[in-house]
């Protein structure tokens, strides 16, 4: 029931009235209302701009947001109003809906916005009116398509990374000639090839001079071993060409079925039937209109021309009003065909001898070409054929405009779709530039977090104030949120470049990976316990160099502290130092620097290069060191 | 005698050509169509205002907020004040989806339209209204009685009760429980005039129609039942 109608209900229960003396029953209890309460306005300030409506026009609707209880979540106490921060102009739309009972779509907006908001009013959008709802569909359509080409471009652009079989990235080379540059190279051979075998087709029938005898001879017959010889390196590049297709699809049923093989097989079989059949005499005539089907080669430019791919298309999807168009001209064409024949009919030496003879003139006429082999002599042969002349161009401009514009819509799609593609390049690295940044800032404040914390406990306050404030409230909430997820699955997050470098690192040299694991019990001691279960479970190199990794960038974090408050270990440090500035090092060294943070209280015990065996006096070392050195354990404790 | 068919109807084609352009030239103006559309057009173009609120008030039993109410409802649906037929039958139709309700809703129509205009401003609604909804029994009952007069010659015959009957029943449209019979309305005229027409003479007149609800129960507790529609 419409909205506007319910509010006469009242009308219709009091005409009710006129039944009662007619009844013969008595009649059922009228339903009370309840909470029977004065209609009341109700204010809906929507970031700032105030509706007013009231409270019964939201109650039609009782399973939306507005209409139902989910309403008072919004109410604002002080105020006495609901406040919704979402955008006003699309609420406009919202409460129309509930005064008229229709949902528009306006057309400036967004097709994703209005969407959104319409789900968090709860309105579902298949109400929206018929004068709204093409326009609608349409856009959301239209968008659909952008996620779905956005989302395979992503995948295939994450699918390059796993290696492909032989016979798909053939297939791949095949269907997208710039993938690679042995794909762009047959492309152009293959090209190259058509076109001759074209060219040739055409000037073997040219008149290539005289024999004596003064007979004129095509090329073709003049040049035959040539022309043969060109005639079969094209056809025997064809036919690899086809066999390597047929090879690479991936569905070779559907292949053979498709229109672009048809017509390789129909340009390559014109050669081979012609070898087998020279010997035979009778069906030579055949094999010289098999010869006709060479000219198909034309069409494999197809592959080549994405014009001709949408002409193409346009035909078959026309197909309807190429079909009226042959109709009403074929309906024309017997009509004035008849009328010209017997007003012809009495004039003497007439050409129109049938009616079907007639057509040709009819068809000459009625495309405005005029040959002039057949033309009226009487009068009324004349009058009705400027009527059908007349009526020609009408009958053929009809059809014409439907078919351009339908090439039209195709052509402009296929321009929406490649301009798509040419945007995805820059669309798709914004993204990522957006999601790296995001990641980057995170570990950049970690290691700030780090430098940060430790000067704090060192007491040095001014460069804390410096690093501290570079953060929000909401970023450092963000990356706590982060590094609890980091300590929940005891890994970290790193950036790219450092991970690539890992692999590579870890994939070159296995030998010091291999001293991590004996030498993790040790760092294991002096860092928190997450990470000591980290690097005593991870015996990947991948994997356990990253945590390493970091882990040893945050142990030379601290060193470099460190140095400033203990001088006298200022020449073995020195040292260390150089190498912590250097950054990247493979796992080997690093793994040296956190034996020697160890080593340092007690130098004679282990040296740098020492054996890593974990000496049974460690743990008490590490308890001296984590008294000592407290600020190391903290600041991986992070 | 084929040719000079042939030139006889070549001949003839000319001319209707010939006619066919002077027709677009205007010079030969054929039979112009009549615009039945202006008809609709001079309702559209009226528009109606109702009498001040205060004025209402003193016709009616309804308080201000009612009638602010009402107003409200009457001109949403109705942004030029005034109800036609047409659009009185589409509304009241929207309340019987299953039926027919357009014989009734005339009915009702032309018991609201007091003054026969052919529409109804607000102040014959709101009349209508406050009998139907605060008037007594007796101003019911006196309505009741103007609905099923049809001719409003102060007399209900057995023919416009069984059109009032019919109008009813097709209310219920075709699924109903039991399956309607043909001669339901029929027997139902009959039943009401067996008990309204008191002196047999086949016309059932405001008195007994007045005498005869007054002593049934049935329906005097019917009249009061929607007493708080609003």
């Amino acid at each position: 029931m419409a909205a506007g109608v319910a509010a006469w209900l009242p009308f219709a229960r009091a005409a009710a009235i006129g039944w009662m003396p007619v009844a013969n029953c008595p009649m059922p209890l009228a339903p009370t209302d309840k909470n029977k309460r004065q209609d009341e306005l109700i204010i809906l300030n929507v970031s700032g701009r105030r509706f007013q409506t009231w409270r019964t026009t939201l109650e039609r609707y009782p399973d939306t947001l507005l209409g139902s209880t989910e309403k008072e979540f919004f109410f604002n106490e002080d105020t006495k109003e609901y406040f919704f921060d979402r955008d006003p102009e699309v609420f406009r739309c919202i409460l129309n809906f509930y005064r008229t009972g229709k949902l528009h779509y306006p057309r400036y907006e967004c097709i994703s916005a209005y969407d959104e908001e319409l789900a968090f009013y709860g309105i579902l959008p298949e109400i929206i009116g018929d004068c709204c709802y093409e326009e609608y569909k349409d856009r959301k359509r239209e968008n659909a398509e952008r996620l779905m080409d956005d989302n395979d471009s992503e995948n295939n652009q994450e699918g390059s990374m796993p290696s492909l079989n032989f016979r798909e990235t053939m297939w791949r080379a095949f269907e997208n000639p710039h993938t690679s540059t042995l794909a762009l190279v047959f492309y152009y051979v293959t090209g190259f090839f058509i076109a001759v075998s074209v060219i040739t087709n055409v000037v073997e029938t040219v008149p290539c001079g005289t024999v004596p005898g003064n007979k004129e001879l095509p090329c073709g017959e003049r040049y035959a071993v040539a022309f043969f010889c060109l005639d079969t390196a094209c056809v025997m590049i064809f036919t690899v060409e086809y066999l390597l297709r047929l090879f690479a699809a991936p569905s070779r049923y559907r292949f053979m079925r498709s229109v672009m093989s048809i017509i390789d097989v129909v340009a390559i079989m014109p050669y081979y039937i012609g070898l087998v059949m020279t010997d035979n005499e009778d069906v030579s005539g055949a094999f010289v209109t098999l010869r006709v089907f060479r000219v198909f080669r034309i069409f494999k430019f197809s592959r080549h021309s994405q014009g001709l791919r949408i002409l193409g298309y346009t035909l078959k999807s026309c197909a309807s009003e190429l079909g009226f168009l042959l109709f009403s001209l074929t309906m024309a064409i017997i009509i004035f065909a008849t009328v010209m024949f017997y007003a012809e009919k009495g004039s003497s030496a007439s050409k129109f001898t049938s009616i079907p003879a007639s057509f040709w003139y009819t068809i000459v006429t009625m495309t405005t070409l005029g040959y002039g082999d057949m033309v009226p002599k009487t009068i009324a042969g004349k009058i009705f054929g400027s009527i059908c002349s007349l009526s020609g161009v009408l009958v053929i401009a009809l059809p014409v405009p439907v078919i351009v514009s339908n090439f039209s819509r195709i052509y402009h799609q296929n321009q929406r779709a490649d301009k798509r593609r040419a945007q995805k390049k820059a669309r798709l690295a914004r993204i990522r530039v957006a999601k790296t940044g995001s990641s980057n800032a995170y570990l950049h404040s970690k290691r700030n977090g780090l430098l940060n914390e430790a000067l704090e406990l060192t007491g040095s306050t001014d460069d804390e104030q410096h690093i501290s404030k570079s953060t929000s409230l909401i970023e450092s909430q963000h990356h706590h949120l982060l590094h609890c997820l980091e300590k929940t699955t005891n890994h970290e997050f790193i950036d790219e470049q450092l991970f690539e470098q890992n692999c590579m690192d870890s994939s070159m040299q296995n030998y010091p990976s291999t001293r991590s694991p004996s030498l993790s019990s040790q760092q294991g001691l002096t860092t928190s316990c997450c990470s000591r279960r980290n690097k005593k479970t991870t015996h990947l190199p991948n994997s356990s160099v990253p945590a390493t990794r970091l882990r040893s960038m945050q142990e030379l974090s601290t060193i470099h502290i460190q140095c400033s408050e203990q001088p006298s270990l200022t020449t073995s440090r020195s040292s260390l130092n150089m190498k912590s500035d250097d950054g990247l090092r493979p796992n080997c060294k690093a793994s040296q620097i956190t034996t020697a943070i160890i080593s340092i209280p007690t130098p004679p015990v282990l040296t740098p290069e020492g054996e890593s065996r974990p000496p049974p006096g460690s743990p008490s070392h590490a308890t001296n060191i984590s008294t000592a050195s407290s600020n190391i354990v903290k600041v991986s404790a992070l | 005698m084929g040719i000079q068919g042939m030139e006889l109807c070549a001949v003839a084609v000319v001319i209707m050509l010939f006619i066919a352009v002077l027709k677009q030239f205007g010079i030969l103006e054929p039979m112009s169509m009549e615009d039945s559309s202006d008809s609709d057009f001079e309702l559209e173009a009226v528009r109606h205002q109702p009498e001040g609120l205060d004025q209402l008030q003193a016709l009616t039993k309804f308080t201000k907020k009612e009638l602010q109410s009402l107003y409200r409802g009457f001109k949403n649906e109705c942004p030029s004040g005034l109800v036609n037929e047409e659009t009185f039958k589409l509304i009241y139709a929207q309340f019987f989806p299953q039926g027919d309700a357009t014989m009734y809703a005339h009915f009702l129509f032309n018991a609201f339209d007091m003054d026969q205009t052919g529409a109804i401003r607000f102040e014959d609604f709101v009349i209508g209204l406050s009998i139907l909804l605060r008037g007594t029994v007796h101003e019911k009952l006196n309505w009741a009685f103007n609905l099923y007069d049809i001719n409003k010659d102060g007399y209900i015959t057995k023919e416009e009760m069984l059109a009032i009957m019919k109008s009813i029943y097709d209310m219920m449209g075709r699924y109903t429980h039991p399956i309607l019979r043909e001669d339901a309305p029929i027997e139902h005229v009959e039943k009401f005039f067996q008990k309204m027409d008191r002196n047999r003479d086949g016309v059932v007149t405001i008195e007994e129609f007045l005498e005869t609800c007054q002593k049934d129960e049935n329906i005097m507790s019917s009249m009061q039942l929607f007493e708080n529609v609003i």
